[in-house]
């Protein structure tokens, strides 16, 4: 089966590859482009360890086709941090200790990066249930959900 | 090695909460783990795994799957040397090396549904995923058995046709199921029970769970045509992964070098090897780089889960509440091989009490279900589960406050409990008076709420460790450490280092050696690392200290015994007190390459002192009466960790323990289907904790120092995992009136429950 051609924007840059048709975006984002950030835990949508930004939207980037990316714009951990400065909510998670082993950690900054754009006052409750997606198994969410309630505050400057 | 020393109680830097050296890679996405290498000409790896739970292998027809374009190497049972039955290796847990071997592919028999049978190596993942399906396998299927009680009958379906029960007198003449028996006694238990007013007797099921890695198996290996291999991979122990390749593959252990990747999660489960071998000689035969991963199917089906148990116990007391005698048996399954650890759970579950009569009795079962690997504090909360939910039944009758009776029969210095060794210095009625003073005990419960009180015990360990500390020429100082760093004990070393040699944190880096570049490492496991790796780490840089004192003494022309280690600086002594300027850690090393060349310290120890460690937890809950659904309203886990060198991921260690504890006590089993076939081996049907199932989780740090160590560290990893299938356990029965003895405690079970409640 030939590959298709796929034009499109990755954390504003433009990016270009050749892919199956039956595969995902993550596999395109991982072994096309090498952007190995988002994570692979599941395959199936559950964990969100491969939590990106799709044209604005929170996605599991294994739940997309790597083709439906053409004309898009794709978000990824990779494209988080500003130029030689982390974004506020990589900075608190680091402050907290909010990660152990960290593999879950991409999918959680770009979910909670997600609910802090709709929501700049999220209280616990709404912050446990935007990250119901995302699985970690080493923290107990504890510091999760505190590092994303801090950053919340001071975003809105409290 | 002797390091001499005096436990010290006040430190400059350790007990702070500076970001960890490895933070930033891992928020920015650039730390690599285990599946994130890639390499030119890579092949992808596959495994063919076996459809059915017990199966006769009479032919793998390979022919087909090998003549499809794109297919690079094919790897059977008949490509793997003939190893020998005596010979063990250590992971976690001393593992017999025959079993791995056959763990990782199987040989005559099928013995679990996800056995790898057989694997490719293709260009493609598509290419490699069409050639297993052109893998012909003639199967006899097998009666199969994957519940441990009916495993243990005569006449079960036999997993291992020749397996005789050792450790029994006189040995069994036929065969079963029924590995090892063992017999741990203490005092005269009819004695014991004859002195009891009151005595509770209950038999109680714990379902296996899984340990739940978010990172599935990932390797990368590459053999070359001298024999020389390299190996990538996400594991707890490199060093263990070495050596258990080497072995099974007869290779020389220098001939293979192995560097781990960062660990997305492993609780024991990454202690052993599965894809390992297998990529080794798929690249072998191919002469390519070959990358393997597990599905998260695979992983719940080929990767160990802990036990499923079975445990019958009857303890006695006296009417003011002292234990007087526990008998128990204790049936464990470890999957298709022996090697349950059922040893573990039966020491560690009367192990915090003061108990004169004990009489357990331990066996280990074989069933037809994935190898149980090694799960956070392995075989200790299903033990707590059984004798803490029997003290909660004794309290209930004799009308004693929970934390009460346990302070009444709490081990103190000096004890010696069941778990074997006499205990020196330890935390467990700080633990218990922490927990009945704090705070959140102040909250009555509401209806259909109740608070449910368990304590724990795991012993640590320290075992071997190599550390380097290697001081450059600028002041800064490069850690090499051998033991994977699971949760930010690379922060913890370097706080060690740094305090030891009296420079700033941020001076300070640690990376996890390749196998090649340190001694022997045991694996990270059993709470050992910042113990161990932590005394190591002090040793090398007190050795560095040395050679900092005898480089300055050369430059000043005295005597070493005439200069002192003083604030970060070597100073003149004595008589030559004040004759020369002090010279600074920063100085000393710049003077290096005139002094004698590069300054650096080494320690290999094999590490003892381990102290042990004591949690008690507290767990407040509701029950919704209709559906049977439990609320975690409030959760406390107090634990002694000694010395608390980076409190932050000490409180990680406690309440993330916490929570896979409460997943295993609600929601999380191994479900089998009557055909031996798993039914959940996914995180959508095998239900780990979101964040919207818990509450914050409260933590106490209570630090009793450890002798056994410098700055007085104990193990956190392990036993915060041990009280929460019984602290939830208690709760839910004193909500509902009627003893839970089965996990998990799920809606149907709770229901089920609450109609046979009185």
């Amino acid at each position: 089966m030939s590959l298709q051609h796929v034009t499109t924007t990755v954390n504003g840059d433009r990016a270009e590859f050749l892919c199956d048709t039956m595969e995902t975006l993550l596999d395109a984002l991982r072994d096309r482009l090498g952007l190995t950030g988002s994570k692979e835990g599941c395959a199936s949508g559950d964990c969100g360890a491969c939590s990106v930004m799709f044209d604005g939207r929170l996605v599991c980037a294994c739940l997309v086709l790597a083709a439906e990316a053409d004309g898009r714009k794709v978000e990824t951990i990779e494209g988080m941090a500003g130029t030689g400065e982390l974004h506020p909510l990589q900075t608190k998670f680091l402050e907290l200790g909010a990660l152990q082993c960290g593999v879950c950690t991409p999918g959680f900054l770009v979910a909670a990066k997600a609910l802090l754009e709709e929501n700049p006052d999220p209280d616990e409750t709404e912050v446990r249930y935007w990250l119901a997606g995302n699985l970690c198994r080493c923290t107990g969410y504890d510091k999760i959900i505190r590092a994303v309630l801090e950053t919340a505050a001071d975003l809105r400057g409290q | 090695m002797e390091l001499e020393f005096t436990t010290r109680t006040t430190f400059d830097k350790v007990g702070t909460r500076p970001p960890r050296p490895d933070g930033t890679d891992k928020v920015t996405g650039r730390a690599l783990y285990g599946a994130d290498l890639a390499g030119a000409d890579m092949l992808v790896g596959k495994v063919l795994r076996s459809p059915h739970a017990h199966a006769r292998i009479l032919a793998i027809d390979t022919s087909r799957a090998r003549a499809l374009p794109g297919v690079k190497a094919v790897v059977t049972r008949d490509d793997f040397p003939d190893i020998g039955p005596e010979g063990t290796v250590k992971g976690e847990v001393e593992e017999n090396l025959w079993d791995v071997a056959r763990n990782v592919m199987a040989r005559d028999k099928a013995l679990y549904e996800g056995h790898a049978v057989a694997a490719v190596a293709a260009t493609s993942t598509a290419v490699a995923r069409q050639a297993l399906k052109l893998i012909d396998i003639t199967w006899q299927v097998l009666p199969h058995v994957t519940d441990v009680d009916e495993a243990m009958r005569p006449g079960a379906p036999l997993v291992h046709e020749d397996m005789i029960t050792a450790g029994m007198d006189p040995a069994p003449e036929e065969p079963s199921n029924i590995a090892e028996y063992t017999r741990i006694e203490m005092g005269d238990i009819e004695a014991g029970f004859a002195a009891a007013d009151v005595v509770v007797e209950q038999t109680f099921r714990t379902e296996a769970a899984h340990q739940g890695y978010i990172e599935p198996h990932a390797c990368v290996a590459s053999a070359s045509e001298d024999g020389v291999a390299e190996l990538w991979c996400c594991t707890q122990g490199h060093f263990s992964v070495r050596d258990m390749c080497a072995n099974i593959l007869g290779m020389d252990l220098a001939s293979l070098r192995v560097t781990s990747s960062e660990i997305g999660g492993g609780f024991g489960g990454k202690t052993t090897v599965f894809l390992e071998p297998v990529a080794l000689l798929l690249s072998r035969q191919s002469g390519r780089p070959v990358k393997m991963t597990m599905s998260r199917d695979e992983v719940f089906r080929a990767s160990g889960p802990t036990s499923s148990t079975s445990i019958t116990a009857r303890i006695g007391a006296t009417r003011d509440g002292r234990i007087t005698a526990c008998d128990a048996s204790f049936r464990y399954q470890g999957g298709a091989f022996a090697g349950s650890p059922v040893g573990y759970g039966a020491v560690c579950g009367m192990a915090p009490y003061d108990c004169p009569n004990v009489d357990l009795h331990c066996y280990d079962v074989v069933v037809n279900r994935p190898k149980a690997a090694a799960y956070r504090a392995p075989g200790a909360p299903m033990a707590a589960f059984a004798i803490e939910s029997l003290l909660d039944e004794i309290a209930c009758k004799l009308d004693i406050d929970p934390v009460e009776l346990r302070l009444r029969n709490a081990v103190k210095e000096g004890a010696s409990s069941v778990y074997g060794p006499t205990f020196g210095t330890i935390g467990f009625v700080e633990c218990l008076e922490a927990a009945r003073d704090h705070p959140s005990l102040e909250a009555a419960p509401g209806p259909n709420q109740a608070r449910g009180i368990a304590a724990g015990f795991w012993p640590n360990y320290g075992g071997q460790t190599s550390v380097t500390v290697n001081v450059n020429n600028d002041g800064t100082v490069l850690v090499s450490l051998g033991t994977p760093d699971i949760g930010g004990s690379r922060a913890s070393m370097c706080l060690m280092a740094a305090e030891e040699l009296q420079i700033p944190y941020e001076r300070v880096k640690a990376i996890i050696a390749d196998t090649s570049a340190l001694g022997h490492n045991d694996t990270t496991g059993g709470s050992r690392v910042t113990h161990s790796a932590g005394l190591a780490t002090i040793a090398a840089s007190r050795k560095v200290i040395d050679t900092m004192k005898r480089r300055a003494a050369a430059v000043w022309d005295i005597d070493v015994d005439a200069v002192v280690w003083d604030q970060g600086c070597v100073r003149p002594s004595g008589a030559n007190a004040g004759d020369h300027e002090p010279l600074t850690f920063d100085a000393i090393a710049a003077m290096a390459p005139a002094t004698g060349g590069p300054i650096a310290g080494h320690a290999e120890i094999n590490a003892e002192g381990a102290g042990a460690s004591f949690a008690v937890h507290v767990c407040d809950l509701e029950v919704d009466p209709e559906t049977g659904r439990v609320t975690v309203l409030r959760y406390l886990a107090v634990q002694d960790a000694g010395k608390a060198i980076h409190p932050d991921y000490v409180e990680g260690q406690y309440q993330g323990g916490v929570a896979q504890g409460i997943g295993w006590a609600l929601n999380e089993e191994y479900i089998y289907g009557s055909d031996g076939i798993l039914q959940n081996p996914g995180f959508l049907d095998y239900r780990i904790p979101v964040a919207s199932d818990l509450p914050m989780i409260d933590t106490v740090i209570v630090e009793v120092p450890n002798p056994g160590h410098p700055y007085g560290v104990r193990g956190v990893g392990e036993t915060p995992i041990v009280p929460p299938l019984a602290a939830v356990a208690n709760a839910v029965s004193r909500a509902i009136g009627q003893r839970m003895t089965e996990t998990p405690m799920s809606p149907p079970r709770i229901l089920a429950a609450i109609d046979q409640a009185p």
